[in-house]
């Protein structure tokens, strides 16, 4: 199994503070970052009416599936995604080419705006994943103790049934 | 790759369903889909052609509450298992913590079982994981059927590794949830092996 990606309180702290910084200063409706293989890491913004699970997950297939367009055309992959809706876009960015970011928004604000925040944002977590992927495979999985699977187990037997 | 977040207490895996064309992996899905309480579950999400054939993958997402102080959960995805697919086949291996290998018993499919077995390794070498450091486990599916071949004889042809094997209905939901509970457990246990 490959190793599992490791969030600590203080990295996160950073992550949640950048993106809280860019859903105010982008005037956008919602933040999200995302793990390229579709796993939500954290959201900011009003996301009672939204479906985060899917919407994580729909991302990163959406730009699992434009980078492998891109790599057909010969070229790495494209880091920046823009649907435009009539009232909602998205606009995707990658992240040490392992996390993706998502800003939703609206016509409170323009694509001007939230490029150039996100720009801002993108440095700052660069810096972040770049120290936590560095940190991979150095750290234990603390907190995970002998009994973890065997409570796990019984958790199982107990949901998943007919 | 598991994500563990040890400042929310957070753990997601991902459980892929992999196989070759109509072998039932969206099935299995469905039924998980229909039988798991409402609070367990998320929203089944299908990205199929008109004629419902995966297009892109499936995705169901499961709650397992809390264990040990971390939300658990699983996301699980299906592949399109038709052949022309294997550009979309790749990308959802990717971030993979276990597979479950649904095989079609009739006799007339097994060199698609086999062919998709052998598709399942290259793409995963193209996504950096190793076939043999993975959990799977294999379900025997469509064994109501007349036509199937005898499970002993499935085993000695796809099951090289000896992984845990299940056989299944799963249209009738047979064999379904014993698939879902052992690589599961499988997964779990890999993950807390790590540490």
């Amino acid at each position: 199994m490959a190793q599992a990606f490791q969030l600590f309180e203080e990295d996160y702290q950073i992550i949640n503070t950048t993106l809280a910084r860019l859903l105010t200063e982008s005037n956008a409706r919602i933040v999200l970052l995302v793990d390229r293989s579709g796993q939500l890491i954290s959201s900011h913004g009003d996301t009672s009416n939204l479906d985060s699970t899917a919407f994580a997950s729909l991302s990163a297939g959406n730009f699992a599936a434009t980078s492998a367009l891109a790599k057909i055309l010969g070229q790495d992959e494209f880091s920046v995604l823009f649907h435009q809706g009539e009232k909602e876009s998205i606009h995707i960015s990658v992240v040490q080419s392992r996390v993706i970011l998502v800003v939703v928004f609206d016509n409170r604000t323009s694509l001007g705006l939230v490029r150039l925040r996100v720009k801002k944002s993108l440095e700052e977590l660069s810096n972040v994943f770049e120290n936590i992927f560095s940190k991979l495979g150095a750290v234990q999985n603390v907190g995970l103790d002998e009994s973890f699977s065997s409570v796990a187990e019984s958790e199982i037997d107990n949901l998943f049934r007919d | 790759m598991s994500l563990i977040n040890y400042a929310n207490k957070e753990i997601n895996c991902k459980i892929v369903y992999y196989g070759c064309g109509l072998c039932g992996k969206t099935t299995n899905l469905l039924y998980v889909h229909k039988k798991i309480e409402g609070g367990t579950k998320g929203k089944l999400i299908s990205l199929a052609t008109e004629t419902d054939r995966t297009l892109f993958f499936d995705f169901l997402p499961l709650d397992l509450g809390t264990i040990q102080g971390f939300t658990t959960r699983f996301h699980l995805y299906t592949v399109p298992g038709q052949v022309h697919y294997d550009a979309s086949r790749k990308l959802i291996l990717k971030g993979v913590d276990g597979l479950v290998f649904v095989v079609d018993s009739q006799v007339e499919r097994i060199d698609d079982n086999i062919e998709s077995l052998e598709n399942l390794k290259v793409n995963l070498r193209t996504q950096g994981y190793e076939f043999d450091e993975l959990p799977m486990v294999i379900q025997y599916n469509k064994r109501d059927l007349p036509n199937v071949i005898p499970v002993d004889e499935l085993e000695k042809k796809l099951n090289h590794r000896g992984d845990p094997s299940f056989e299944s209905i799963a249209t009738d939901g047979i064999g379904v949830f014993d698939t879902l509970r052992a690589i599961s457990k499988l997964v779990l246990a890999d993950l807390s092996k790590q540490r």
